[in-house]
């Protein structure tokens, strides 16, 4: 039963932090993918980090800053949020740092990949910058957009360790799937155990399979 | 005043722009010279997609770019439409939604061309419901034309439409460009670096090379000037004389042309009697006697005086022979020069083998 809701809170987590990261992501791809700007390099890496840094320092760094002395725990408490470690919002914050790569890659490549001359002939037709963006940009860069959401979902589904150091082990508010799996393991019980492994193996699969499936469709076209 | 006029001053890395050009506001404008000139970048300044550092644009009485004055009007207020040498249609949407995009955004007036009327034009009738992969290049580019049409603009921008196609689908977008320059109401500027179309399409030409405007003004004008043969191409150079269609003569399969300074044969025109054309004679295909051959094969043979000779170029030497108000150019050997005694004023008769005249570059004027 436990479980389940381990799998419902799982879910709902990977769903609001995918929708987050879209709309923080976008802007930051396009962005990225058209600026000149010194700027680009050391904000590309930083949005890459999470990529390569064990998600335990991630998490270390998330518990101190969000905590009752941290700045932002300072800023959350002074604007009556309260704090956020120990909660499903502060879990919210730890995925979408956790798994922006994921969004913001795919989408970048996507919209480095339009070029600059559908948007000329789209201005030179009579579209204003945002008219360009939303009627040509990206429907364009719609498998970057499906490539984006897919990974975003599946990597936050398949957190532990920022969720380990910021969320804990509170059910139905941060008890997510990852964990719950570590809490049997812990506690010998193996059946319930290879439930949850086995279906996390094939919801892992059929994601990749999504993405990956649909590359070779797209290039044929 | 009206038409466009710019004045664009623009530094880049392998390029200084540094041009001065009008275009009158009714007929086709050609921006003639080699890659590199600087064509396709004054299309994208007068267009607002390239900025140029220091430039002046205006159009009829609207000004686009003053950057004395801190003005510069971006691409989508400008009310120029441009079709890029690929034909660049959206990919998402399907041939009727890339027409209805135009449409659906270009300003509203009493002279905005008619969706249908503009479909019939360039023949898409067809090819509404298709995806845009799936378009041969001369569909995509009549597409692209209908695209730039559809957004009602003052002024039309082309850039070198018929490059990245075939001989065969070259042709064909050739007919179509003409009958939008005679049936449209609005200038167009047309950049290219092939004469043929140059001379087949345009009213007046303005070469660049290297950055800057070597000259501009009428096309036979140009054409005919032995200074400019340089930027002309010298195996392509020729003049331009415009003819009438005088008559068919069906037993040999020959049409008649007359022209203010003499008449030739061509074969087979296939145009009305009355009709007006333009020819292009190569220089290379015209040699000069001084007496009338009687019994050699030329079929036309042009009484002139020779008015010009130009700057000898290794054993050849172009001859400018005037035809009446019509200049014809040939290319010779010095040695022929010298031989003849060719001189400014003297009197020559210009052999022309009928078939150097280009069926191609036979446009109506």
């Amino acid at each position: 039963m436990s479980d389940w809701l381990a799998v419902w809170l799982t879910l709902r987590l990977a769903a609001t932090t995918t929708v987050l990261l879209l709309l923080l992501g976008t802007p930051l791809a396009w962005w990225l993918a058209r600026t000149r700007s010194p700027l680009k390099g050391p904000l590309g890496a930083l949005v890459a980090l999470p990529l390569v840094l064990p998600p335990t320092v991630l998490g270390f760094y998330l518990l101190v800053a969000l905590g009752p002395g941290g700045p932002i725990g300072e800023l959350t408490r002074s604007l009556g949020l309260g704090v956020l470690p120990f909660t499903f919002a502060g879990l919210v914050v730890g995925s979408v740092i956790y798994s922006l790569p994921f969004v913001v890659q795919p989408l970048q490549a996507a919209f480095e990949a339009l070029g600059e001359r559908p948007l000329e002939v789209a201005a030179t037709l009579g579209a204003g910058a945002l008219d360009r963006f939303f009627s040509v940009a990206v429907p364009l860069a719609r498998p970057g957009f499906v490539a984006a959401t897919i990974l975003g979902f599946a990597h936050t589904v398949g957190e532990f360790g920022v969720v380990l150091m910021i969320g804990g082990n509170i059910p139905g508010a941060t008890r997510v799937l990852s964990v719950a799996l570590y809490d049997h393991v812990e506690a010998l019980e193996y059946a319930p155990a290879h439930w949850l492994a086995a279906g996390m193996l094939a919801f892992s699969f059929l994601v990749l399979l999504a993405v990956y499936g649909r590359l070779p469709m797209r290039r044929a076209s | 005043m009206s038409g466009l006029r710019a004045r664009l001053r623009l530094e880049r890395e392998q390029l200084r722009l540094d041009v001065d050009l009008a275009a009158p506001p009714r007929g086709l404008t050609a921006l003639f010279g080699a890659s590199g000139s600087g064509k396709t970048t004054t299309l994208r300044c007068i267009a607002g997609l390239t900025r140029a550092n220091d430039g002046h644009v205006a159009f009829d009485d609207e000004c686009w770019q003053d950057e004395g004055r801190g003005i510069f009007v971006p691409p989508h207020k400008r009310a120029c439409g441009y079709v890029f040498q690929e034909a660049s249609l959206f990919a998402h949407l399907s041939v009727r939604r890339n027409l209805e995009y135009a449409r659906s955004r270009a300003p509203a007036s009493l002279h905005a061309p008619g969706f249908e009327h503009t479909v019939e034009m360039l023949g898409l009738g067809a090819l509404l419901a298709r995806r845009t992969p799936s378009l041969s290049g001369g569909e995509r580019q009549r597409v692209a034309i209908a695209r730039a049409l559809l957004a009602n603009p003052r002024l039309l921008l082309m850039d070198e439409p018929l490059a990245s196609l075939d001989a065969g689908r070259k042709g064909e977008i050739l007919y179509y460009i003409e009958r939008l320059r005679d049936e449209i109401g609005i200038p167009i500027v047309y950049v290219s670096h092939a004469i043929d179309e140059v001379v087949r399409l345009a009213d007046t030409m303005v070469l660049l090379s290297e950055g800057r405007t070597v000259a501009a003004g009428p096309v036979a004008e140009l054409a005919s000037r032995l200074d400019l043969r340089p930027y002309l191409g010298r195996f392509e150079a020729g003049a331009v004389i415009e003819a009438a269609v005088a008559a068919h003569d069906l037993d040999y399969g020959l049409t008649r042309l007359v022209f203010e300074g003499g008449e030739l044969y061509a074969p087979d025109v296939e145009a009305l009697v009355g009709a007006r054309l333009r020819l292009r004679i190569r220089s290379r295909d015209v040699s000069l006697a001084l007496s009338r051959p009687a019994d050699a094969s030329f079929l036309n043979v042009l009484e002139g005086v020779v008015v010009e000779l130009g700057q000898p170029q290794g054993a050849g030497v172009d001859v400018a022979v005037a035809l009446g108000h019509n200049r014809i150019v040939a290319r010779i050997t010095r040695k022929s020069v010298d031989k003849l005694g060719l001189a400014p004023g003297k009197r020559v008769y210009a052999l022309v083998k009928s078939v150097a005249i280009d069926r191609h570059s036979v446009g109506y004027a």
